[in-house]
């Protein structure tokens, strides 16, 4: 048995020992290396073509100029069209309100129903939608492009938007029905005793507690639509492009020498909703990653 | 029962009905338009054959084990570090993170930048002192994929670090308690006591992060449109531009079903886990 | 020689300070009980004197050396945890001989301890055996391996018995009594669980707020409780309480209520209560009389009887005394019909007086 010193008392002084600032070190590494494409962004989208030529990445900008945004909101080309990334951003928020807004309800109905009305057919139903979350969207496509086209929502909005809302479903299902059963089931049949049925038990009861449930999938889903690529491409049409298409058609196809500056400040442009509720959200999103990741 | 209807409706209807139109697809002989002349595997016979598909699989295999490798050792060192009550865990934690809130394309145009031969970081490293072969990764075909793996390694190891933060957290805490009481030091605690219990999240994020990497796309169109030549193109990017640009429709259904394949190889062991173990337990 | 000296301790976090200014000492061989609510210190106290938690200010000795600064390890204690903390991935031998090896003891050392303690708890068969395997009473019995092979002088228990259901608790609870008496060590042990601390503990330390409200044997807490919060916590059903006020008269010290006046000359005050000081008169339900002996007692009341409970040994007789609720515990097969009212009278030596303000015993 070691003792301490005869008079110790009250709390060992702390020593930092080598393992301690080891880990800090790495940390702090680590998360520069984390931060400095930000910094970058930031950085180049601040200066003048004439230095960014100069190639010093990492320098602050010596005379920052708010040019390169004002440009890539309203004047960038891509291709021969030369209107920015503003109207993209419109069309993104189109797309990803009404979107999110029905696979969140969709999901929380769904999971609702899965989670406390068992019927036949509800665990098979449940692992297909799960399995078809997981499935590359490339499977899709063609059956997807002959019919939209055939129904006439090919390249329209209500097109597009619908389409979303098909692919965030199971996700939503998935989160919404992990998140009921951790709701005690006596809840459910007291409800169900005093004579309640499947809407109201739904509307009163399950949706009030769903609050936290619902903020952490409308992050998770609005962070997933805004960030869409694929979908956005084929489907949207020339009228409803979203930004991340736009952001890809500015950044490659320019011709000329590039604006790396206004390509800097678009990519920060179409980044900055996501960023913003990331930023703003504390724990919520980490929440939705574990929900969604962690399963079981 | 009824307020799922709709949703039964798009399960079979939509989802199963569009899975199994592309696979009868991929047995026809379909170029722009479809035909429904059977000609059986020969479509797949001829994507074994086309250079563009197994360079594109090539690519896909390397950047996966790359991928997952680079996210999976970053993550959990991450989350280890962070694991010992370190001052400005938040912080920390909110810094790693954020990559995985952008746009792939966000992601892919940044990193672009960064990997310009002339401007870009090797340049700024090189004049900083740092020994970096300044070729431009971008532009040789031979490192190319790994940029895209830097880029996709920084965009995803916040991931893993919070699915492996949340399996080290569900250790009891008394266990740490009684190592402490028992005098077995904190490294042999992690290796033989807490890593052992962590296999359902190591199993989670490399089946999340292999079907990411199977699906690679966006990315691949942001940075470098499946360049040099074709040193990154990639399986899905061959679908697509089959479907559109080349119009084979039977080629790119073909690929597409072994994407689909490949995915449903990843799921089965994690759906195994999951679903059927609760099963067992009931 | 006191085998734990703990000296003027406290711990505070930031604003909130947990333990205050504690001092206690516990006899080598000992079987000390903290008792106490959620919140009152116990475990803070249990993880500083273990190494846990480190102290604010104060000293720690165990066996005259200073450990207040020293890593649980080297401590000479073993410790065993309401959640067993078992680990997962092992067998129970490689449970019990883990720190052992990881200290690297030669391998005939370890076999030999852990036969030993696998002999004491009758764990034999099943070393072999996952924890996922056992039985929550086997798995304390391998947590108290785990320490018992530590070859140290004090065990700590923090809760252990909580995580089981009541057979086993009474099980286990008698096992770990003759733990001690076979072996001797000094062992503290924490539970909010009254009956575990009556038939555990040589020493109780009924704790409330980070303070030690009283600490004594159980008989001295069970019949002269030290406050009225102690008098209220021990004792299932609890103490009976009834207001009065002191009246000094030339025959002596009296209670006196609406509905009371009693003669409290027979009762060993610790001091002399001034004239009108307001208190409390405290009695336990099973010191009850009722009947001819009821009448005989300086303290007399009508107990109005609401709800008789039948419990097969007892019966309880829930009512109340003047204003006051109270219960008296009498023989089964009395008859009692609710809304009746019966005499009940207490013996002095039964009574106990409290401060109405400070709730200290007078």
């Amino acid at each position: 048995m070691k003792p301490s010193p005869h008079n110790a008392r009250g709390t060992k002084p702390q020593r930092l020992s080598i393992a301690r600032i080891g880990i800090y070190v790495f940390l702090v590494v680590s998360s520069a290396f984390f931060i400095l494409p930000l910094y970058v962004m930031v950085v180049t989208s601040l200066k003048p073509m004439a230095e960014i030529r100069l190639g010093h990445l990492f320098a602050l900008p010596s005379s920052p100029t708010f040019e390169p945004w004002l440009t890539a909101w309203s004047s960038a080309c891509r291709g021969l069209t030369c209107d920015g990334v503003s109207a993209g951003f419109l069309n993104s928020v189109k797309i990803t309100l009404p979107a999110v807004t029905a696979s969140i309800g969709l999901g929380a109905i769904n999971g609702y129903a899965l989670s406390f009305w068992k019927f036949r057919g509800a665990e098979f139903l449940f692992a297909v939608l799960l399995i078809g979350a997981f499935m590359p969207l490339q499977v899709f496509i063609y059956p997807l492009v002959r019919i939209s086209s055939g129904v006439g929502l090919f390249g329209t909005l209500p097109g597009v938007v619908l389409l979303h809302i098909c692919f965030s479903m199971p996700l939503m299902t998935l989160l919404f029905r992990n998140f009921y059963a951790t709701i005690p089931v006596d809840l459910f049949k007291a409800a169900r005793v005093d004579g309640a049925g499947f809407w109201v038990i739904f509307l009163h009861v399950m949706l009030p507690l769903s609050v936290p449930m619902i903020a952490v999938a409308a992050l998770i889903q609005t962070t997933g639509t805004w960030n869409d690529y694929i979908l956005g491409l084929i489907f949207a049409g020339s009228d409803n492009v979203p930004m991340t298409v736009l952001l890809n058609n500015v950044v490659n196809s320019q011709f000329g020498e590039k604006q790396y500056n206004v390509n800097m400040a678009a990519t920060i442009l179409t980044g900055l909703v996501p960023l913003i509720l990331y930023f703003s959200s504390g724990r919520w999103f980490v929440r939705g990653i574990t929900a969604g990741a962690v399963k079981g | 029962m009824l307020a799922m209807s709709p949703t039964a409706l798009f399960v079979f209807g939509v989802y199963i009905g569009c899975i199994v139109w592309t696979c009868a697809i991929s047995f026809t002989s379909s170029r722009i338009l479809p035909n429904y002349e059977f000609v059986g595997l020969s479509q797949y016979y001829r994507l074994m054959a086309t250079e563009r598909w197994i360079v594109s699989v090539h690519n896909m295999v390397i950047y996966g084990i790359a991928y997952i490798g680079g996210c999976l050792i970053i993550g959990f060192l991450l989350a280890v570090f962070i694991d010992q009550k370190v001052r400005f865990e938040n912080t920390f934690r909110t810094i790693h993170l954020f990559p995985y809130a952008l746009s792939f394309i966000v992601t892919g145009a940044v990193w672009q930048w960064l990997f310009n031969p002339t401007m870009g970081l090797e340049r700024a490293l090189n004049e900083l002192g740092l020994p970096v072969p300044g070729i431009g990764m971008l532009s040789n075909p031979h490192t190319a994929i790994y940029a895209l793996v830097i880029a996709s390694v920084w965009q995803g190891a916040g991931l893993v670090m919070i699915i492996m933060l949340s399996g080290l957290r569900s250790v009891d805490p008394d266990i740490w308690k009684a190592t402490r009481v028992e005098g077995i030091p904190h490294f042999q605690t992690y290796l033989r006591i807490i890593l052992p219990e962590l296999h359902p999240a190591v199993l989670t994020s490399v089946v999340m992060l292999g079907i990411a990497a199977v699906k690679i796309y966006d990315l691949v169109a942001a940075m470098t449109q499946g360049g040099p030549g074709i040193a990154t193109e990639v399986p899905a990017k061959f679908v697509m531009d089959h479907l559109f640009g080349r119009a084979n429709v039977g080629l790119a259904t073909a690929a597409a079903t072994l994407m689909l394949i490949a995915v449903l190889c990843l799921l089965t062991p994690l759906l195994y886990l999951t679903y059927f173990r609760t099963r067992r337990q009931q | 020689m006191s085998t734990i000296d703990i000296r003027d301790a406290r711990v505070a976090y930031g604003a909130v300070t947990v333990l205050h200014d504690l001092n206690l000492s516990v006899d080598e061989g000992e079987f000390l009980v903290l008792l106490g609510s959620s919140g009152c210190g116990k475990s803070t106290l249990l993880n500083a004197i273990a190494g846990l938690t480190d102290l604010t200010d104060g000293q720690i000795f165990i066996g005259k050396k200073n450990v207040t600064w020293s890593e649980p390890k080297d401590r000479g204690i073993g410790m065993v945890f309401q959640s067993y903390a078992l680990y997962p991935r092992m067998t129970v031998e490689e449970n019990m001989s883990f720190g052992l090896r990881i200290a690297g003891m030669p391998k005939a050392d370890v076999a030999a301890r852990v036969a030993r303690a696998a002999g004491i708890l009758k764990l034999e068969q099943l070393l072999k055996r996952r924890p996922s395997e056992l039985s929550g009473g086997q798995r304390q019995r391998v947590a108290i391996g785990r320490a018992l092979v530590r070859d140290v002088e004090v065990f700590l228990f923090d809760e252990p018995l909580s995580n089981l259901d009541a057979k086993l608790r009474t099980e286990l609870r008698v096992e770990i009594k003759r733990l001690h008496q076979e072996l001797g060590n000094t062992m503290i042990y924490v539970t909010h669980d009254q009956i575990e601390a009556m038939t555990l503990a040589d020493r109780i330390a009924v704790m409330r707020d980070g303070r030690i409200e009283q600490l004594e044997s159980p008989e001295g807490i069970y019949a002269r409780p030290a406050n009225r919060f102690v008098a209220g916590f021990i004792g299932s059903p609890g103490m009976n309480f009834t207001e009065a006020s002191i009246e000094q008269t030339d025959q002596g010290v009296r209670a006196v209520a609406d509905d009371l006046n009693v003669d409290l000359s027979a009762y060993r005050f610790a001091g002399h209560p001034p004239d009108r000081q307001r208190i409390e008169i405290g009695y336990r339900p099973e010191h009850l009389l009722i009947g001819d002996a009821a009448r005989e007692q300086p303290l007399q009341a009508k107990l109005t009887v609401e709800v008789t409970e039948n419990m097969g040994a007892d019966l309880y007789a829930w009512g109340k005394v003047g204003a006051s609720k109270a219960v008296a515990r009498l023989p089964t097969g009395l008859r009692i019909a609710p809304g009746s009212t019966i005499t009940i009278g207490v013996p002095p030596e039964y009574l106990s007086v409290f401060d109405a303000a400070t709730g200290d015993r007078l």
